[in-house]
């Protein structure tokens, strides 16, 4: 493609047909990246459509997390391209990226522990939105965040953070939203609230890809779900269908 | 949780009366990093001759366990034991000396310095251990004994005809020969593995895999941190499963793989409303 | 009673006032960047002259106040921004030691800029503001001055606090800190931010300038520019991280000198030798000395720092071969003296000061570990060689530097590069200040101070042209020496060490012992090179052979230019001693060229934020890779890495570029 780093390109073949499958909001063709000389990841095909939720499951070590890396910008691909809504965003600045609406809850520390709550949210103003607008969006989300407005963020419990990071998420209307193991560390109670609120952005059309290493937490949301070994998608398919080969995937054969 | 290694193991080495103790044992070791407690209560035996698998989802400890054996990382309670001895407090060079090796998930070479250097660098530090410092002047010769050990530790891991290779200018998986291959330079009586087989083809890991079996015969013993769990179900004799930081099973591979506990470690419980 | 309140209260906080401001300047720019400014006295300093040519009736004679506001509201920013745009952007990423050795060559710069722009030839003054006006508080005359420094120390305290805590900006700026991965992910581009900071930084920089300006003894680029020992002093008490503690730091500092001056006044102390008022000098120093020793910052000690040198490894055979070829030319130049005296005496500095530098190819350029205090060490057994005579002061000398070398070393042990380059340089001022100054604690030292003392050469080697064959043969065989060791079992462990310290750890390897030998052996070939350097001097031997920043050829640039010409083979130091007096030499033949040789080595150290390796190493990889075009490639040199190469470097989005994926995505916020 053309040297100017965004070329309003696309794929003109597929998005132009008209025929009633949408082109997909978030699409990775052949992905490879590596950390310095280990290749990590060997060419991930894989695609989001708008307003589905989609589940990346796989044992740890097997790349999921650099997928999202890859996806976000934090890590540029040595192969293959990233789309967004059909254009080509390959390589693009993670800030830039969030500036188009592609928001990420990255794993574990998706908050900045030496802000309190306020200036947590304050931070995602950064993204178009007004404070007051997103204070009361988020608090309204989770009521819990609002009695804790001045409490810095790294001294409230994993569930509250967790919260926090989603609720800056949510509250700037993401177009694409990225979760890295959103249930880390948590009680399946909390875990099992978050990811309904997921669902319901979702059904009001954003589209999510999830992260997840504890599979079972996030098949009953997902639309569709792929699992990943290795560095690469060994399988794709609905929910029900990729259960029964989870076991295999992560404690080999018995 | 915390039984003694089961005399079920392929080597002979291992049928451990129960009058000698193990050669590492780990127990009830807590690491607190700040509020997070990284490691809570974990216990673990590590026999002569036997492989011991230690494996666990993301973020269960498995690494921090690693540094707390060799000494980069100090308990917050617990105790580690080297044959018996009380070694907690010991710095990690001298845990070093005592026969303790490991390699590192992310590579740890010399890149500066050759396949040979790597190697030799270990046999000579494992040969000066106890002498007193020379100054470094005159400390230049090179040591013949060392010198042999090494050409044969490379031919032993097929590293024969890289030796005089920059480590920096290794792929991966000869990059990870290396390491062990530097640790076993150490002449250790235990050597710790960390993702040893991470980055590795099918056919690499098969050829690692021999080989690890190999050495268990010679009378090491091996903890092997792994995320492939199928290559460690192949090749360990004892299974430990950690997660968040705590021991949550042991036993053989088959009983770890029908473990109930483990499969929800591993997969996530099932959502509270399918419950 | 009066003395105790003007001291203690009123002078002390004034300092205190300016310390604060400068260390707070330092804090904002390394919290956010992660880039510790040793440039940030200098830029100061360049502030305060533009400050002074602005307003003073002996330049350009402008409104005081116009004049301020332009300093610190227009210049500042525009440096920071400079900075931002012509360092920051090479830095991304570089190690701890590229991004020492580039804001160093900054300073050194900036100093040698100052020097030509305003040269010490004229003698300047900053008044105070509204001098001469004052009121009385408490019976005591307390000047306008002053409490304009007091309150604008307050105001910055205040703005930065309301900036930090009430603004998105500040708002991100801490969270910079906090994670600047995540940052980024909310939209904010750290970037903008550093550079932002940098801005901050530069004029808080020049605010400390010129409010101390009218206070220092003397109104030179040197003596501003490390007026930032004080701010680094302050803000080490913050650990680099806290303003309020920073402030406290600053105070602490300032009633301690003040204290000390009062004590003086008072001559509470009798006739005590060094003076108390001397001590004040040294005060700062040993506070930051203190300081980094006491807050221990050793939380990374065994993970590697990435270093970006390539080391390459010449065999013994092929360094020996050189050497001598070295010698040999060294031994014609000498018998048939085709340079004339001046030229040679500069020649024969450049010998004695590269075995400084082959110090440093042992210490930074193989074990990985800064010094900025290489050639304070010298000192040493440069005093040793003028006070005990050639032979025993050269063997005591080198014995003693080795052992200061590795006191030195004690609290470094577990320092990471930048708190290793930190306390060194304390400690090389502190040598400086101390011991070799005019104030030095040995009276007996005079002589030493004012650069007059007086040293014998070896007997039998008392002519020039012996002594000059002399130094290359000494300089031929601590290089073939070291290579000796770099290819035995102390070289790699000194690879080992500095390419991973856990997996030395873990392979039975004791690392204080090591880094101990290392710093004393290194320290001991420097010494060496100190002692012959005094005697090549013969009769000039002092102070200004062996300081920091002041005289000939100081310290800092004798690292850039080690630095420069390769700090990891010992034929570097070769080309770097040559550099190092041909510069100088060159500018005094050709004086167009003058200015520029004065720039060099700073202009080189900046430079070599892009390509850390040397001179000689560049020029040996051309030839290198000339080679590898033509030959075969071989399979295991070539990375692993798969696919294209793509646009490895991220690309930004267009506002265009964005504007239509708003529309394409159908986003609402841009009402």
């Amino acid at each position: 493609m053309g040297d100017s780093g965004l070329p309003p390109v696309g794929d003109p073949g597929l998005a132009s047909v008209g025929d009633p499958v949408p082109a997909p909001v978030l699409e990775l063709r052949g992905v490879r990246a590596s950390y310095g000389r280990i290749e990590v990841l060997h060419g991930v095909d894989l695609s989001v459509a708008r307003g589905s939720v989609v589940a990346l499951l796989g044992p740890n070590g097997a790349g999921k997390t650099t997928t999202l890396g890859v996806i976000s910008g934090q890590l540029p691909p040595t192969a293959g391209d990233v789309y967004l809504a059909g254009r080509r965003v390959t390589g693009a600045a993670s800030d830039a990226l969030a500036g188009v609406g592609l928001c990420t809850v990255p794993e574990g520390r998706g908050v900045f522990r030496t802000l309190t709550v306020r200036e947590n949210l304050r931070m995602a103003t950064y993204r178009g939105v007004r404070l007051a607008e997103v204070e009361e969006r988020a608090y309204g989300l989770f009521p819990r965040l609002g009695e804790r407005r001045h409490q810095l963020a790294g001294t409230m419990s994993g569930g509250e953070q967790q919260m926090l990071s989603l609720a800056r998420a949510l509250v700037t209307d993401p177009e694409v939203l990225l979760l890295d193991e959103l249930s880390m560390g948590l009680a399946p109670m909390i875990v099992d609230d978050l990811y309904q609120r997921v669902r319901a952005v979702a059904e009001q059309g954003v589209s999510v890809l999830v992260v997840e290493q504890f599979a079972r937490t996030v098949l009953g949301v997902a639309d569709v779900a792929a699992i990943m070994s290795t560095g690469r998608i060994t399988s794709v398919g609905s929910p029900s269908a990729i259960e029964s080969e989870l076991s295999d995937a992560y404690l080999g054969a018995s | 949780m915390n039984d003694p290694v089961a005399p079920d193991s392929p080597s002979p080495a291992a049928v451990s009366s129960s009058a000698v103790p193990p050669l590492l044992e780990l127990s009830e070791v807590v690491v607190r990093f700040g509020g997070n407690v990284a490691v809570d209560g974990a216990s673990l035996t590590v026999d002569a001759g036997t492989i011991v698998g230690l494996i666990g989802p993301n973020g269960a400890g498995k690494t921090t366990t690693f540094n707390v054996i060799t000494g980069l990382e100090r308990p917050s309670s617990g105790r580690v034991r080297w044959a018996g001895d009380d070694i907690s407090g010991l710095a990690a060079h001298r845990r070093a000396r005592l026969g303790l090796a490991r390699t590192f998930q992310r590579l740890e070479l010399f890149g500066s310095l050759s396949v040979a250097e790597n190697v030799l660098f270990a046999a000579e530090l494992c040969r000066r251990q106890g002498g007193t410092v020379r100054p470094p002047v005159v400390d230049v010769a090179p040591d013949v004994d060392a010198v042999h050990e090494t050409a044969a530790l490379l031919e032993r891991v097929g590293l024969g005809d890289l030796a005089a290779t920059r480590a920096e200018e290794l792929p991966t998986g000869l990059a990870r020969l290396t390491e062990l291959a530097r640790a076993l330079a150490t002449r250790p009586r235990l050597l710790l593995l960390d993702e040893p087989a991470s980055g590795l083809d099918e056919r690499e890991t098969e050829r690692f895999a021999d080989l690890l079996v190999e050495l268990a015969a010679d009378g090491l013993g091996i903890l092997l941190v792994e995320h492939d769990v199928p290559l460690v179900m192949r090749i360990a004799s004892r299974v430990f499963v950690l997660d968040l930081g705590r021991i949550l099973a042991s036993g053989t591979p088959a009983e770890v793989q029908r473990d109930q506990r483990v499969i929800d470690a591993y997969l996530g419980a099932a959502p509270v409303g399918e419950v | 009673m009066e003395d105790v309140l003007r001291y203690l209260v009123i002078f002390a906080l004034q300092s205190a006032a300016v310390y604060a401001v400068a260390a707070s300047g330092l804090v904002v720019t390394y919290t956010t960047t992660g880039v510790f400014n040793f440039a940030h006295g200098a830029i100061g300093m360049i502030i305060a002259f533009s400050f002074w040519q602005l307003s003073s009736s002996a330049a350009w004679d402008l409104p005081v106040l116009p004049s301020l506001l332009f300093c610190l509201f227009v210049l500042g920013p525009a440096i920071g921004w400079l900075l931002d745009r012509v360092l920051m952007s090479r830095l991304g990423g570089a190690s701890t030691i590229t991004t020492i050795v580039a804001t160093i060559g900054l300073l050194v710069a900036l100093v040698s800029i100052a020097g030509i722009v305003w040269p010490q030839s004229q003698v300047r003054r900053v008044p105070d503001f509204f001098e001469g006006e004052s009121i009385t508080l408490l019976d005591v005359n307390v000047s306008y001055h002053r409490i304009i420094a007091l309150v604008a120390a307050i105001a910055v305290a205040i703005g930065l606090r309301a900036l930090l805590f009430n603004t998105r900006l500040g708002t991100a700026m801490r969270a910079v800190v906090d994670s600047p991965d995540l940052t980024a992910l909310n939209g904010a581009n750290p970037r903008r931010i550093g550079s932002v900071s940098w801005m901050l930084g530069c004029s808080l920089a020049g605010l400390a300038g010129i409010l101390i300006a009218p206070e220092l003894p003397a109104f030179t680029p040197v003596a501003l520019t490390l007026l930032v020992i004080q701010a680094y002093a302050a803000a080490m008490v913050g650990r680099l991280r806290s303003l309020p503690l920073t402030f406290l730091g600053a105070l602490i500092l300032a009633e301690i000198e003040n204290g000390l001056a009062l004590a003086q006044a008072k001559e509470w102390a009798g006739s005590f030798s060094p003076s108390l008022g001397d001590l004040a000098a040294a005060a700062p120093v040993l506070m930051l000395l203190i300081v980094l020793v006491v807050i221990r910052e050793d939380r990374a000690a065994l993970r590697p720092e990435r270093f970006g040198f390539k080391v390459p490894r010449p065999s013994v055979a092929s360094v020996a071969v050189s050497m001598a070829a070295l010698v040999f030319v060294a031994a014609v130049v000498s018998v048939t003296g085709v340079f004339a005296v001046g030229t040679m005496n500069e020649l024969g500095k450049g010998l004695a000061l590269g075995i400084v530098m082959l110090s440093l190819v042992l210490l930074t350029g193989w074990a990985g570990q800064v010094s900025l205090a290489q050639l304070g060490l010298a000192g040493v057994a440069a005093l040793a060689v003028w006070k005990l005579g050639p032979v025993t002061g050269l063997v005591v000398g080198v014995v003693a530097t080795a052992v200061v070398g590795a006191i030195v070393a004690l609290p470094a042990l577990r320092m990471r590069s930048l708190y290793l380059a930190l306390t060194t340089m304390a400690f090389a001022l502190l040598l400086e200040r101390v011991v070799y100054g005019e104030n030095a604690l040995v009276e007996s030292f005079q002589p030493f101070a004012s650069g007059n003392a007086r040293a014998d050469r070896i007997p039998g080697l008392e002519g020039d042209t012996a002594f000059f064959v002399f130094l290359a043969v000494v300089f031929g065989l601590v290089a073939v020496g070291l290579t000796v060791i770099r290819n035995g079992h102390f070289g790699r462990r000194l690879a080992a060490m500095k390419d991973s310290p856990a997996a030395c750890a873990t392979l039975g390897l004791d690392l204080t012992v090591t880094k101990l030998q290392v710093f004393a052996l290194s320290a001991a070939i420097a010494g060496l090179g100190g002692g012959l350097l005094a005697m090549w001097k013969v009769t000039s031997v002092g102070r200004t052979d062996f300081a920091l920043l002041e005289g000939t050829l100081p310290g800092l640039p004798l690292v850039l230019v080690a630095v420069i010409g390769g700090i990891t083979s010992v034929t570097g130091a070769v080309v770097g001693a040559l550099l190092f007096v041909c510069m100088p030499l060159i500018g005094s033949r050709v004086p167009a060229l003058k200015d520029l040789m004065n720039l060099a080595p700073g202009l080189a150290g900046i430079g070599l934020s892009k390509n850390p390796d040397g001179a000689v190493l560049q020029v040996a990889e051309a030839i290198e890779e000339a080679r590898a075009a033509r030959a075969d490639v071989d399979p295991l040199a070539a990375p692993e890495r798969l696919g294209t190469d793509g646009d490895g470097t991220p690309g930004r989005i267009t506002a265009d570029e964005a504007a239509l994926l708003d529309d394409e995505l159908g986003l609402s916020w841009h009402r």
